[in-house]
């Protein structure tokens, strides 16, 4: 993507999330400034950002809800134009008090139980992607199989049609990787998911049915129907929210087997492994950077922090620091201890952890189900990776046979 | 041995229960509540312990007798 930033030269003072550097390979970026004497990095761009790179630090934000407003999540030039405390897309966009509802209404639908009843429509679907490749010796992990998945399923659970898949994915990708392109045109972009969601949304209630829309629709917070704004934030969250991160997830975890035909014998040979696998492919190349907005001028350990600037909350950072985690940049795929922040920490845990884990671990099963350990990375330069604060794998190209 | 979830501190990564579902519950809002009144039976001390290992808000705290 061609950026409207200059090349960082200095990471301490002057980084940039969206830089290609940064996007190829960020882990020693954060592993410079974790062991400097300054681990919370600041930068001028945007308006001044905050990169804390401790897990300490990046959890202590996260928690600390009377400092930082999560009014964005998203890092970009201009500043949120809906107002704390429900925001543009609740339940991330909201703090408390208003969040707590917001997000309770949300969870029934993610959890546990709900979310296993959509395994054998996961399990079919990614059995027929890989029917479609039949016969190819080259498949993409990312092109051909991760980056359906997710679509696939949400637009299922929303009650959206399934042939919309390439809209949505053009939609998340300007929410979340179009972040260098200017206010304006991120609004213009933003108009055309608000357009194509009022559609879907007046088609819902005109034909109601079994659907998370539905149920949107007819929700309550607090004995009163949900404003309209909510509501169509929240069916824009749960599209964006679950796109690429499972995609990344799903793609990264792909490309380690890929590259390491020692994990990848293991997991063929003791599939029983795959969950472990699965928490600690999140941990090693967990996809998602959040950030929140700091409320009022405040000093967070030394570090003088002033009214809307930007923190980035690098929870990939977190889960490479060495305080928590031993030999944090060796991937271990039986790793006992793994308290991995992937899904975030505090009040906005990703309420969709469940369903996430879920796709990736029988997107994992059927491709291993298919493929065994005979497959290899096709050609690691031609590996390319998101760039800003979801990264994960765009093309993976791979020798299978 | 016993186990005990911090309601405050858990958020319902629901870590524990998917892998120790014979000492943790959860109910649909993800939070997550010991079985038993957290009483390890013999034998599951290993889960036990590696549920607490897998708690990302370390929520669960471990009583050993
Ligand atoms: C591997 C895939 C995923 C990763 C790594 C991930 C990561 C995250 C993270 C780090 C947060 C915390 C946000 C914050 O602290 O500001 C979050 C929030 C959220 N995620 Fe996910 N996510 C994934 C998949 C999904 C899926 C599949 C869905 C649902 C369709 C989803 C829905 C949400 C929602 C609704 C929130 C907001 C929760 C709140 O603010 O209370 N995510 N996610
Ligand atoms: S692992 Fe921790 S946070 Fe998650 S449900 Fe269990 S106690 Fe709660």
């Amino acid at each position: 993507m061609a950026g409207i930033h200059p090349p960082v030269t200095d990471w301490a003072t002057d980084f940039d999330h969206t830089d290609p550097v940064w996007a190829a390979d960020p882990y020693p970026i954060w592993a410079d400034i974790r062991a400097s004497g300054c681990p919370v990095a600041h930068s001028e761009r945007y308006g001044g950002v905050w990169l804390p790179t401790r897990h300490e630090d990046v959890s202590a934000i996260a928690y600390d809800t009377d400092h930082f407003t999560s009014q964005s999540v998203v890092v970009s030039e201009g500043r949120p134009m809906m107002p704390a405390p429900q925001g543009i897309a609740p339940p991330i966009s909201s703090d408390p008090p208003f969040h707590h509802g917001a997000r309770r209404l949300l969870l029934p639908a993610f959890s546990p139980k709900a979310v296993a009843v959509l395994e054998p429509f996961t399990r079919q679907y990614c059995n027929e992607l890989l029917d479609a490749v039949e016969g190819k010796e080259l498949v993409d992990g990312a092109v051909d199989y991760a980056q359906h998945i997710p679509v696939q399923v949400i637009a299922k659970m929303l009650g959206f049609p399934p042939e919309a898949a390439d809209t949505f994915r053009m939609f998340v990708h300007n929410a979340l990787e179009g972040v260098d392109l200017p206010v304006e045109k991120r609004i213009e972009n933003f108009g055309l998911l608000d357009a194509y969601l009022r559609a879907q949304v007046d088609d819902h209630i005109a034909n109601p049915r079994d659907d998370l829309t539905t149920f949107l629709l007819n929700a309550e917070m607090d004995g009163e129907p949900l404003n309209p704004e909510h509501v169509g934030g929240t069916i824009a969250l749960l599209l964006i929210a679950g796109i690429d991160t499972t995609w990344s997830a799903i793609g990264a975890s792909l490309w380690h087997l890929a590259k390491t035909p020692a994990d990848r014998e293991r997991l063929a040979a003791e599939p029983e492994l795959l969950p472990f696998a699965v928490e600690e492919f999140l941990r090693a190349y967990a996809p998602v950077t959040m950030a929140r907005l700091v409320k009022d001028d405040f000093e967070f350990n030394g570090c003088p922090m002033k009214a809307n600037e930007w923190v980035l909350l690098p929870f990939p950072a977190a889960n490479r620091d060495p305080e928590v985690f031993d030999n944090p940049d060796e991937v271990v795929i039986d790793r006992v201890e793994n308290r991995h922040a992937a899904f975030g920490l505090g009040i906005h845990r990703c309420a969709g952890s469940n369903l996430a884990r879920m796709e990736m671990q029988v997107a994992i099963e059927v491709w291993m189900d298919r493929f065994g350990d005979r497959f290899t990375l096709a050609d690691p330069e031609s590996v390319t990776w998101s760039g800003g604060q979801v990264r994960g794998p765009r093309q993976l190209p791979i020798t299978v046979n | 041995m016993k186990v005990r979830v911090d309601q405050d501190k858990c958020q319902g990564h629901n870590r524990c229960y998917s892998l120790a579902p014979e000492l943790f519950d959860v109910d649909d809002f993800g939070t997550a509540k010991e079985l038993n009144d957290g009483v390890v039976p013999p034998g599951l001390e290993d889960k036990a312990r590696l549920a607490v290992a897998n708690c990302p808000e370390y929520a669960i705290e471990l009583i050993e007798d």
